[in-house]
């Protein structure tokens, strides 16, 4: 059955999958400094060809957290994370990670993760490489298609992909790497120990040598075999530490590297879906079906649970015809319904505050934070061919077990007759952990009897794409004797969907849990698992309340770093007015009420490069943050310039505004496997966080979203970025890589919000602040359901 | 349909498609050049950036009749082969050195988009300037816009 496969469809090992047997620590030293190796435990497949497997679940090692009280200080994240959590959800898979090593001795791995920007593939070669001595370029890595024995460990999200995978990848490297010095001792006639590699080549004391690609061929047992190996000492490192470009970057600069609709699958047609005009509408009847299926280039046209489908020769030509179609419609999920009737429901919905309003000791706010689109620029994607009792479908999927179940539901199959291959994503932004257009592409080419190649029109994605749900934060602080002794915050939100595994997860592992939070709902269990404040403040109590317990009302989904970005905002612009209270610098009152070395090292090194407390003019003002997720801290320091001249600067249909002119970002995210792939992440977490601040939100007005264009979405822009940017990765005191691709994001938004605040003398409390400014576009019309392509182009050649 | 002539990355092609056929559609789901992203279909995302007869256009918004049989098309694909020798273009380098791409899906766009815009500051016999950054529309959800402003002046240097 499917729960004993290993790797390829090989038979698993009896052991594999058994942590409590598979990790034997031969030492109990302290891995930070080194020494004190453990040995762990891999296997050397038998068959043909060199093919070595170590447990994914390898080297987890989450807090313990089962039978602990929930403390009350410290935090629940402080003593097991959500990152913990997803760890301990990796322990029980039975399934292995396979390194292939070829005849020519470079090495494959099919990583059962997904590549869309975050670096994994650059930073998992680099792991190999380095645990195999071989060179870089040497290491293909690709991305596995969806593995159903590896039940929960298939999901690519919050920011775990490094934390949970970086030792079963080196014990897999390690079996190789002894696996090929076993078979070139044999035949050099050497001892093993006196051997050496370098580039892939095996040498002994006389100088012969023995490439890696000649040495796999004579590695492979007949039958399989479990061996143990050690780790190589952070100190021997050669590669992991060192800043390497990513592994695709030639692909990517050439327009070569493929995404899914640049695949070129037989028969699959464009597709495109029209959309109701309001959110979640769905298709009544289609009253002119025969017209528009004769329209050029149109083969199929059918009413699919979103929609109405179209099949052409060319997008363009589905463009066409989507805009040709006469739908009634069935109304949506929200009627009528706006943003402020939203915060309403969410006013109605916060938990109350248990300490007392005390007057002047008192420091209290609310905030309000509008949807966002988690649109990636690459939109909703994928291929699917449908057959009578079988399907196959293409696409950038984080949580591909999940969308080969949902697929199969959606066409009646048994999960085991569809296939889901994994591509690369052109980002994903909490977008692609679900997998919302390989189910529509699975409708549609069931309903077509052909292959499609389906993609969602831009406008689509901000107007029914997923959004990070709107929430309020309120907050009351109280101050006494010259000391913060209290900190409160209900944070209260539309209520997330985390139906992409994640949620499955914590169903299944419940007696995993912290007690007490085996009972809650999902996302206060996601909720208390990730939210830390990392001051010491006496009581502090932050709770999360939902408005509405139906995520199928809005389409939401994480959008990189789920509650943190608000959530710190929140938090730093109260921190920043206690320090006020007690007339404090807020660093220095920041530094004195940090509750982790951790915090304040980068806090320190982020005041210092960005030359805190510098005189600036009237109308600009310096403004900083810190965040701690991830099993690691990042501290943001930013320059904003809020005078007339340049908030009034206009630039054709575009959000200008206030402008971040400086940033500096510092960050300790444990062993930095590469400190160049970190600060990518850190500069598009700021992005993110200054986008989600200053101009990017989503407008609700009468039951459906008004943005639909770049244009109309003020993600941050060139015009909006920092002349200056900055981001310094430390060396950590931690032997264990954190999480990178979420971590820069809410503590740029924090530190955007608190220099807006500290600049105009006005603390901002409703994001994106421009929410309530007039609209800086046109809505499009919601009927036809996207816009026309523009015949002007030649008028604008540059 | 109609018979269409054009020049491509150095070839002439021709491709039997309905005239009002924007040439994005054309390139992709025709002639399988992928390079030219699809990111909104209305020439604001700029992902589909490509050159004609040396200038920065978005296929997206022009029919496959609006060109003519003399009219060139440079996608990223034929961009190296618009300068000497057999490596990559200056500002394609440039992208290297400074591992601009992340995801990678915009940067066939931002990079034809910044040679036009370096050729174009070339021609008025000036240096970059941040004003000529900032008018760059191409959207980066990954937000690398400081290293794509870093990569320029550095392309535009050994341009």
């Amino acid at each position: 059955m499917g729960k004993s496969l290993g790797p390829a469809g090989m038979p698993a090992p009896p052991n594999a999958g058994r942590p409590s047997t598979a990790r034997t620590p031969s030492t109990a030293g302290t891995p930070k400094t080194g020494i004190g190796r453990r040995s762990f435990v891999g296997y050397v497949m038998g068959g043909t060809g060199l093919v070595v497997a170590a447990d994914l679940a390898l080297g987890a090692a989450p807090a313990q957290a089962a039978g602990l009280p929930i403390p009350s200080v410290p935090q629940i994240p402080e003593v097991y994370d959500l990152n913990d959590f997803l760890t301990h959800c990796a322990l029980p898979t039975s399934g292995l990670i396979a390194i292939h090593v070829d005849e020519l001795g470079d090495a494959h791995f099919a990583l059962p993760r997904m590549e869309v920007g975050q670096g994994i593939t650059t930073s998992t070669a680099m792991i190999i490489a380095e645990e195999l001595d071989l060179p870089l370029d040497r290491v293909h890595v690709t991305l596995a298609p969806a593995r159903r024995d590896l039940l929960f460990n298939q999901l690519t999200g919050g920011s775990n992909t490094t934390i949970s995978t970086y030792t079963p990848i080196r014990v897999a490297a390690a079996v190789a790497r002894k696996a090929l010095l076993d078979a070139a001792a044999i035949q050099l006639g050497a001892l093993v120990t006196t051997l050496t590699v370098k580039g892939g080549v095996i040498s002994d004391l006389l100088g012969n040598v023995l490439p890696y690609g000649d040495a796999a061929a004579l590695a492979a047992p007949a039958t399989t075999r479990k061996v143990e190996v050690e780790l190589k000492a952070e100190s021997e490192h050669t590669i992991v530490g060192t800043p390497q470009r990513r592994v695709d970057a030639r692909d990517a600069v050439t327009g070569r590297k493929q995404f899914a609709m640049d695949l070129d699958v037989p028969g699959a047609l464009p597709t495109m879906v029209c959309r109701a005009p309001d959110l979640n509408g769905t298709a009544k009847e289609v009253r002119n079906q025969a017209a528009v299926a004769a329209m050029p280039g149109v083969t199929h046209v059918a009413i699919i649970p979103t929609g109405v489908a179209v099949r052409a020769r060319t997008f363009g030509q589905c463009i066409d015809a989507v805009r040709a179609l006469d739908v009634a419609w069935n109304a949506g999920t929200v009627p009528g319904r706006s943003s402020e009737d939203i915060l309403k429901e969410l006013r109605r919905a916060q938990l109350p505050l248990a300490v007392p309003k005390l007057g002047a000791t008192t420091v209290e706010g609310e905030f309000v934070f509008h949807f966002r689109s988690g649109s990636a620029l690459e939109p909703n994607c994928a291929v699917a061919d449908v057959r009578a009792d079988s399907a196959t479908i293409w696409g950038g999927l984080k949580s591909p077990i999940v969308a080969q179940s949902e697929v199969a539901r959606a066409l009646k199959l048994p999960q085991g007759k569809v296939t889901v291959n994994v591509v690369q994503g052109g980002g994903s932004f909490g977008r692609k952990l679900f997998s919302d257009a390989a189910i529509e592409a699975a409708h549609a080419s069931k309903a077509f009897g052909a292959p499609v190649k389906l993609m969602w029109h831009r406008a689509d994605e901000p107007r029914q794409g997923r959004v990070h749900p709107m929430a309020t934060s309120r907050i009351r602080a109280t101050v006494l004797l010259g000391s913060v002794i209290s900190f409160e915050q209900r944070h209260t939100s539309v209520s997330t969907d985390f139906t992409h595994g994640l949620g499955e997860r914590l169903t299944a592992e419940v007696a995993a849990l912290p007690t007490g939070l085996g009972n809650l709902g999902f996302s206060e269990t996601v909720f208390l698992l990730s939210q830390e404040l990392p001051y010491n403040f006496g009581v502090v109590t932050q709770l999360l309340n939902e408005s509405n317990y139906d995520f199928d009302r809005f389409n939401t989904s994480s959008v990189r770093n789920i509650y943190s970005p608000d959530v710190r905002c929140a938090n730093e612009l109260i921190v920043d007015r206690l320090a006020a209270r007690l007339k404090l610098d807020p660093v220095v009152f920041r530094l004195r009420y940090a509750k982790s070395g951790i915090v304040k090292r980068v806090l320190k090194r982020a005041a210092e490069l960005g030359e805190w407390g510098r005189a600036m003019p009237a109308g600009t003002a310096q403004g900083i943050a810190i965040h701690k997720e991830y099993k690691g801290a990042t501290a943001v320091l930013v320059e904003i310039d809020c005078r007339p001249e340049t908030v009034n600067r206009k630039v054709r249909d575009a959000v200008t505004g206030p402008r971040v002119t400086k940033a500096t970002v510092v960050v300790d995210c444990g062993l930095a496997i590469n400190p160049l792939g970190i600060q990518a992440q850190m500069m598009g977490g700021f992005a993110d966080g200054l986008a989600q601040a200053l101009s990017y939100g989503n407008h609700l007005v009468d039951g459906h979203f008004l943005e639909a264009s770049w244009d109309n979405s003020a993600y941050t822009r060139q015009w909006n970025s920092p002349f200056d940017f900055h981001c310094e990765v430390l060396d950590s005191d931690s032997p264990e890589p954190g999480g990178i691709g979420e971590a820069g994001v809410a503590a740029s938004m924090a530190a955007v919000a608190c220099a807006y605040a500290r600049a105009t003398g006005t603390m901002p409390t409703e994001f994106p602040i421009n929410f309530r400014d007039p609209l800086h576009f046109e809505p499009k019309p919601f009927v036809p359901s996207i816009p026309e392509s523009p015949v002007n182009g030649l008028d604008h050649v540059s | 349909m109609t018979t269409h002539t054009f020049r491509l990355n150095g070839e002439t092609v021709s491709v039997d498609v309905e005239d009002d056929v924007r040439i994005l559609w054309v390139l992709r789901d025709v002639l399988g050049v992928t390079g030219p992203k699809y990111g909104c279909g209305i020439n604001v995302c700029k992902a589909c950036t490509s050159h004609i007869n040396g200038k920065a256009f978005n296929p997206c918004a022009v029919p496959i009749g609006e060109i003519g049989a003399d009219d060139e098309i440079t996608t990223i694909e034929g961009l190296a082969d618009t300068v000497p020798g057999d490596g990559l273009h200056p500002m394609q380098e440039a992208w290297l050195e400074y591992d601009v791409a992340q995801c990678g899906y915009c940067q066939p766009g931002q990079i034809m988009a910044a040679v036009a815009l370096v050729d174009r500051v070339r021609a008025e016999n000036r240096a970059i300037t941040e004003d000529d950054l900032d008018s760059i529309r191409n959207v980066c959800r990954c937000g690398t816009y400081p290293r794509i402003r870093e990569a320029i002046r550095a392309g535009a240097e050994h341009s």
